[in-house]
């Protein structure tokens, strides 16, 4: 591959792997706090799929660049500004509602993002890893779904937590089907579908399922962006902090 | 090169799964192929969860049976086609409903289909009458169930 080439494909895998990253680890901190024993088994098995996704990324990644000979190094040792991740991952849990509804979001978006890969990649490393990626990210957006119908659609109050959600989530959206350079190259290369795209896929799938919750999809009026190009939120440093704190204490720490 | 091959696949067939210990890799349906490349053994096995953490337990499995037999081998993961619940043998699904664990549904008709058509069938008592309790179980391939009948809890065998 040429130069010009591998720097497209390590970026395309940075984005994505710090995507499934982040979420997982913000996924991973409902980790004994759940509601119910059934979503404490539930949420951090998500977590494991997400991290064990970003895992593989990052695995493919490292083997185009010679600076980096293990995937902690991308995971656990850069700075906030070196990661590519959509600013909705890095967002707060909020409350169990909130934290479903961000999955189902992001999942129903991963499921049309990888069916694309599977198909048009250039790749064969990911396009055969899409194969599969399918799979799991269609088992989470059909779980998610579930409760946002279920919460949506259940009582007065968990309906009304159900509506913040939709309000919190909202600034975040745009940003999931925002095309800039990297993605028209990449596209343009038959490496990963463009993110506007996915849209008119994510958004019926996305309305039919708010209106059985008797939610609907607002339009999107506000939209935050910078998480592409490494400009996260205040809280971004905080959770860094946490993820990476054994690999700084413990340097090359080992499991 | 044949012999060999089948030295490798009798040793490596047996070894089983270390979160469902009653079932063999072979069972399972995770070794790919073997193939010797410059006299080093190259087993490919299609893991059954992107991130599921018995993978690298099942890698350093193969690496040391087949230390044991004086052979090589380097071990590599494949996800294309990706490994499905159908891969799992008749034998496999018996020896999952012996140990209380309602095995998956073929998923010919499309696997999210059969997943929710919810006929699954209590390892217990046979009832059909079950319901699900949540799409995630105890590890990262199964979901939990109840049966209605009996009134047991059990572990269904996700499709995918």
């Amino acid at each position: 591959m040429k130069k010009d080439m591998v720097d497209m494909v390590f970026e395309g895998l940075l984005r994505i792997g710090d995507d499934n990253l982040i979420l997982g680890h913000r996924t991973s901190e409902w980790c004994g706090h759940a509601p119910t024993l059934e979503e404490d088994l539930a949420l951090p098995n998500i977590a494991l799929d997400l991290i064990g996704h970003a895992q593989a990324l990052y695995s493919i990644a490292i083997q185009l660049k010679s600076d980096y000979n293990h995937e902690d190094q991308l995971a656990f040792l850069r700075l906030e500004h070196q990661y590519k991740n959509l600013l909705l991952v890095e967002q707060e849990n909020g409350h169990f509602g909130n934290t479903i509804l961000r999955l189902f979001y992001f999942s129903t978006y991963m499921k049309y993002f990888w069916e694309q890969v599977s198909i048009n990649c250039f790749f064969k490393k990911l396009k055969e890893f899409a194969e599969k990626a399918f799979l799991e990210t269609s088992y989470h957006s059909k779980y998610s779904s579930q409760w946002v119908i279920t919460l949506g659609d259940g009582t007065e109050e968990s309906n009304k937590k159900m509506l913040e959600a939709v309000s919190n989530m909202e600034p975040f959206i745009g940003e999931l089907f925002d095309n800039d350079e990297f993605a028209d190259i990449s596209f343009k290369n038959k490496f990963l579908p463009k993110p506007s795209s996915i849209f008119k896929n994510w958004e019926k799938e996305v309305k039919n399922v708010l209106k059985k919750g008797k939610l609907n999809l607002p339009e999107i009026l506000l939209k935050k962006n910078g998480g592409r190009k490494g400009e996260h939120s205040e809280i971004f440093g905080f959770l860094l902090s946490d993820l990476q704190y054994m690999q700084r204490a413990f340097p090359n720490s080992k499991w | 090169m044949k012999q060999n091959n089948d030295k490798a696949w009798n040793a490596l067939r047996e070894l089983t799964d270390p979160e469902l210990p009653f079932l063999t890799l072979e069972d399972l349906g995770v070794i790919r192929s073997i193939k010797i490349k410059n006299k080093n053994h190259v087993i490919t096995i299609s893991p059954t969860y992107i991130g599921c953490p018995a993978i690298s337990v099942i890698e350093s499995k193969i690496k040391n049976r087949l230390k044991k037999l004086g052979i090589h081998a380097r071990v590599e993961k494949s996800f294309s086609p990706p490994w499905t619940t159908d891969w799992i043998s008749s034998k496999g699904r018996k020896k999952l409903e012996e140990f209380g664990i309602a095995p998956p549904q073929l998923k010919k008709n499309g696997y999210l289909q059969v997943a929710s058509a919810n006929k699954v069938k209590c390892p217990q008592c046979s009832s059909f009458s079950t319901e699900k309790v949540s799409e995630f179980g105890s590890t990262a391939c199964k979901s939990l169930y109840r049966c209605l009948q009996c009134k047991e809890p059990f572990d269904h065998f996700k499709c995918i």
